[in-house]
């Protein structure tokens, strides 16, 4: 390799060493660990008409230590049953989570009435950093 | 060639480093967040009308003043209800003097096998201050719809059936509204933890 094609190559070696050194072993912050979702005014109504509106995708990824909390906000006219409790109108409930597993829900804000979230443990390993940003980086790139 | 790559790597490994030793900055949650999920606002909590596993009406009215842990199940469980149960009898233990003030409610979801006196029996077993619900099937079914519980019977050939059911637990604070919801699989520690928030506000 010669000197010039070096110099050219080095800056973007380097760059992409950084990148590469900041996704392994940065930490992961987040400016909240409350993952939102509202359930908006006429869904039920929506519903009622025939309409299979999706409030809430089917399955919700959590992780813990960055978005560990699950926020669900009822902003329709009438009651939602979420999982374990119902939500009456202008209610939202606040669900924590400590362990990793999948869990699933009743939730009538679904056409299939189920909702299912994973949670997953903390990246804890450099490899575990850079494949929970890639991922992450993917899920959120058209948002 | 060597002291070019040096210009670039030696600020690349340094940053590494540095991020290597740096302390991950953790977003903590304070301390009176509950470990159950929150109702916001907190309203009223559904009342029941049923009879109680004491003689007497049992309705949340009478425990005012007192912290509730509401759940629903049923004598001939197996699995769910007696490790629930379980795990209340060890957080009213570990509360100590606190626990006066904390009163487990259980209604059955099964009222054609449950009476007053198993549930009694059956309760007792786990706390003797436990106080259970029963009723008719219509009042059983009026509670469970007023707390969104869903139970379905499965029958054996054998001519017995169990019931799956809903297995949260529901924490109402002094003045009668439901604060939170516990999901089934938490420890007696979280309780703990939980009911002495709820014990001082």
């Amino acid at each position: 390799m010669n000197r010039r094609l070096w110099i050219l190559l080095a800056p973007v070696i380097g760059a992409a060493l950084a990148l590469l050194a900041w996704a392994a072993f940065a930490p992961i912050q987040s400016g909240s660990r409350e993952q939102v979702f509202d359930i908006p005014q006429g869904t039920y109504a929506r519903r009622r008409a025939g309409d299979l509106v999706e409030i809430l995708p089917d399955r919700i990824r959590l992780t813990l230590g960055i978005n560990d909390v699950l926020l669900i906000r009822n902003q329709d006219d009438v009651p939602q049953t979420f999982g374990p409790t119902i939500m009456m109108p202008g209610q939202s409930f606040r669900l924590p989570f400590e362990r990793p597993a999948s869990y699933q829900f009743v939730c009538t804000a679904h056409a299939s009435g189920q909702l299912t979230i994973d949670v997953e443990a903390e990246p804890a390993t450099p490899w575990a950093r850079i494949h929970w940003r890639a991922r992450h980086w993917w899920e959120n790139r058209k948002k | 060639m060597t002291v070019n790559a040096a210009r670039f790597l030696l600020p690349v490994l340094l940053g590494v480093a540095g991020m290597v030793v740096a302390e991950p900055v953790r977003l903590t949650p304070p301390d009176d967040l509950l470990k159950a999920g929150v109702l916001s606002p907190a309203l009223p909590a559904p009342e029941l009308e049923l009879q109680g596993s004491d003689g007497k009406p049992l309705n949340l009215a009478r425990f005012r003043g007192k912290v509730v842990l509401l759940a629903f199940g049923f004598s001939s469980c197996g699995e769910v209800c007696p490790i629930t149960l379980a795990t209340l009898a060890g957080a009213r233990k570990k509360l100590g003097g606190d626990a006066a003030d904390v009163q487990v409610v259980y209604v059955t979801v099964d009222p054609e096998r449950d009476d007053a006196a198993r549930m009694k029996k059956f309760l007792g077993s786990f706390d003797a201050t436990f106080v259970g619900g029963v009723g008719s099937r219509a009042e059983i079914d009026v509670a469970q719809a007023s707390y969104g519980i869903t139970s379905a019977r499965k029958d054996y050939p054998d001519g017995n059936y169990t019931i799956g059911h809903s297995s949260s637990i529901y924490l109402i604070d002094r003045a009668g509204r439901l604060r939170a919801v516990m999901p089934y699989g938490h420890s007696s520690d979280d309780f703990v933890h939980d009911l002495k928030i709820l014990l001082r506000t």
